[in-house]
């Protein structure tokens, strides 16, 4: 037969009205990955950018050198705010679709990911997220009802009613701006972190991306300046399957995983299962191990599954299989820590519907609050005079004259 | 007071920076142990370490993106892009992050950030070494935009730069960096050393962004102009004999409207140069403020002089370049009548 060249076509195993198939994704069993020193050289750390880290078992046992061997009341604490991320996403994707706001982004399924990784890094480490991290502002304690106010738009919106719905920040919680732009923030981490070590600082960056967004140029000038100057940063990739319709193999996927792009730079690259919150937590603190004792940047794949729509806008049963997330071989990771807690007998069913009650009332009451600050269609309003302001620190003569014309333009 | 190029100045202002300022840092290529291709940092790592005075790696894109976050750490970057025909890959992130951080995020984030690059042609550079895309620039909400024409204007406006608490982008003419050059290459160079404006304080000094200088008071006819074109249009109207009041903007955004226009309304005529393309130029903002602003003082239709709206070609630079032969011909067609 002749050779010749040939394009391939990435394709996912399984579109609407195909049986779900997820035999592509490599899984190691848990406890089967090493853990080397925090202190090892990138160049022998291969194999944890093909290794799958996994630390629970299917009957909810940690297991193996990457267990954590955290308190139960960390583990309840990484539950809770699981759950109630889980809880305020329904309660606000539910509120779209009232249409009290005009868009939302759900993080069903990767809870794990911004929960663990922000509960294993310290208040002072400045975090540089994607748009589906809530988890992170839930988990460093920003109040429901302040992420309210910005996906309202309201008077008292952190962002004055200048970006879309889930676009939050903090300045106190060391939680940078979300940009809405993709991948923009990967690099800016490695930034910041290497201004944290001209400092002298003991403090690091870490940084979300989709494994979608990886394939912008913003990812590769981040793993190059993080390798160069041996930036005390920590780069996670969400490799979520999904970059709205797009299979994650148009983003590299197929031929080797997304941590690997880290032993290429000459960076740790460790690939952990994204819905086990043992492992994830464990990962991370070996991570900001490495960067906070000089030993450089970590590249971790977080693998999981975007279980719900993209965003409001979105509608999956268009582009993949139906019900797959069901089939997802990782599992759920509220279920999973929860099963690993009351195999600990630190936890119950009846705790869990008491917690569930508890934070649906959190969030009704949140909820409550925000609206009495306006909404899009009622209540106060911010005053439209606030465009003009933050262009500049100071509001130059042009934006004042333009500014009266907007007044004048009202009437 | 001392002799000094623009190169000079510019190394001087940065010096002078880092001494007072422990977050400022530079940044670029070829920046630290080289000194730079065109020597502005030039002995500047050695005085202040390689940990302020930082090379990278050749990436635009991660160069800007990596400033931010150092800004937003709290440091005051000095990025130089080596080029400005090089800054594009370094475009998104200028665009949608540098100049929105401070108004996304409310004012509770923002990147002090200073992006020098040389720009502009006369040094064979073709159409990679030779683009002026400051108008480029002036289009982004956020961004402040300067050129100097000299060296005393240069390290006055790169210290208020750097101190500057919004993002700025300072682009340096590089044909002016050795001398006042009046737009025609076969005369021999002149250097700033001949020249006033080639005497510089050797100390700490700043001037004011927004605010232009009339290089030359005069009362037939207004050149508003900037970078390169500043000496070509005074070497024009002297060529003709004009009383012309030359407009030297310095800085773009913002733009000092008040001197424009209370200069039109005395001379009644007016000229707009720059040695970027013409069409979308950011001479087309200023003629749209002056005839805003000015209609009823005006006496004749103003003119506009810019280079071509090709490339910036290699071979044909000086019939390219807007000199003084394209700048005469606007003068005489907007005094046509006086």
């Amino acid at each position: 037969m002749k050779k010749q060249s040939r394009l391939h076509l990435p394709h996912p195993p399984a579109r609407p009205g195909e049986a779900p198939d997820f035999s592509y994704v490599h899984l190691s069993p848990a406890g089967a990955v090493r853990r080397p020193d925090v202190n090892a050289r990138a160049r022998d750390l291969g194999f944890l950018a093909t290794e799958l880290v996994r630390v629970l078992d299917d009957s909810g046992t940690a297991v193996g050198p990457w267990h954590p061997h955290l308190d139960p009341t960390e583990l309840q604490f990484g539950l809770r705010h699981m759950l109630l991320t889980r809880i305020f996403d329904d309660r606000m994707q539910r509120t779209q679709r009232a249409g009290k706001i005009s868009f939302y982004i759900r993080s069903l399924g990767e809870e794990a990911v911004s929960v663990a990784q922000c509960m294993a890094l310290r208040p002072g480490d400045m975090l540089f997220p994607s748009y589906r991290n809530q988890g992170l502002q839930i988990a460093r304690g920003i109040a429901l009802v302040d992420l309210m106010n910005q996906l309202l738009s309201n008077t008292h919106d952190m962002c004055k009613g200048r970006q879309l719905p889930v676009m939050y920040h903090s300045k106190a919680g060391n939680i940078f701006s979300i940009s809405g732009n993709l991948a923009t923030q990967f690099p800016q981490a490695v930034g910041w972190a290497m201004a944290a070590a001209i400092k002298g600082e003991d403090h690091l960056a870490a940084s979300w991306i989709g494994e979608g967004s990886s394939a912008e140029a913003d990812f590769h000038h981040a793993l190059l300046f993080a390798a160069v100057y041996q930036a005390p940063v920590i780069l996670n990739v969400v490799n979520n399957q999904w970059a709205i319709s797009t299979f994650q193999g148009y983003a590299g996927g197929e031929q080797r995983s997304f941590a690997a792009r880290g032993p290429g730079y000459g960076i740790a690259g460790i690939r952990v299962d994204g819905n086990d919150f043992l492992a994830v937590y464990a990962v991370t603190q070996w991570a900001a191990e490495r960067a906070r004792t000089g030993a450089g940047p970590t590249l971790i794949e977080l693998v999981t599954y975007r279980a719900a729509a993209h965003s409001t806008s979105d509608d999956p049963a268009r582009y993949r299989a139906k019900d797959d997330q069901e089939h997802w071989p990782l599992g759920d990771p509220i279920r999973r820590l929860k099963q690993h807690l009351v195999t600990l007998s630190e936890w119950s069913e009846e705790r869990h519907e008491s917690l569930s009650k508890e934070l649906e009332a959190l969030v009704a009451a949140s909820w409550k609050e925000a609206v009495t600050f306006g909404t899009m269609t009622e209540g106060p309003r911010l005053d439209a005079d606030l465009m003009f302001e933050d262009v500049f620190k100071d509001m130059p003569q042009s934006l004042e004259r333009q500014r009266a014309a907007m007044r004048a333009e009202r009437g | 007071m001392a002799n000094m190029n623009m190169i000079q100045a510019l190394n001087s202002a940065m010096d002078i920076m880092l001494g007072k300022d422990q977050s400022v840092v530079l940044m670029g290529e070829d920046i630290g142990y080289f000194g730079g291709v065109f020597r502005a940092t030039e002995g500047l790592q050695r005085k202040y370490g390689e940990h302020r005075v930082l090379d990278t790696p050749i990436a635009e894109g991660g160069i800007v993106a990596t400033a931010i976050g150092m800004g937003v750490n709290g440091l005051r970057p000095v990025a130089e892009i080596q080029f400005a025909d090089y800054i594009y890959p370094g475009f998104d992130q200028i665009v949608s992050e540098l100049a929105r951080i401070r108004y996304r995020s409310a004012g509770a984030f923002f990147a002090p950030v200073t992006i020098r690059t040389p720009c502009g042609g006369g040094i064979r550079g073709g159409q990679t070494h030779s683009q002026s895309p400051e108008g480029i620039f002036t289009h982004v909400s956020g961004i402040k935009v300067i050129m100097p024409s000299n060296p005393h204007d240069a390290k006055g406006l790169l210290i208020t730069a750097i101190e500057d608490d919004d993002p700025v982008v300072f682009f340096e003419p590089k044909r002016l960096y050795n001398g006042p050059f009046d737009g025609d290459p076969n005369k021999p160079a002149v250097p700033w050393s001949t020249h006033p404006k080639g005497q510089v304080n050797e100390g700490y000094y700043s001037i004011p962004l927004g605010k232009a200088e009339i290089v030359r008071g005069g009362a037939q006819v207004t050149v508003v102009t900037y970078g390169t074109m500043v000496f070509v249009a005074l070497a024009a109207a002297a060529a003709l004999g004009l009383d012309a009041e030359v407009i030297d903007l310095r800085s773009l955004v913002p733009l000092d409207v008040d001197t424009i226009c209370t200069s039109v309304r005395k001379t009644g005529r007016c000229v707009v140069a720059h040695e970027a393309t013409r069409f979308s130029g950011f001479g087309a903002e200023i003629l749209s403020v002056v005839q805003e602003e000015c209609f009823w003082d005006l006496e004749a239709p103003i003119q506009r002089v810019a280079g071509w709206d090709t490339p910036y070609p290699h071979a044909f630079e000086w019939e390219y370049f807007p000199g003084q032969a394209r700048v005469k011909t606007a003068l005489q067609a907007v005094m046509e009548g006086a």
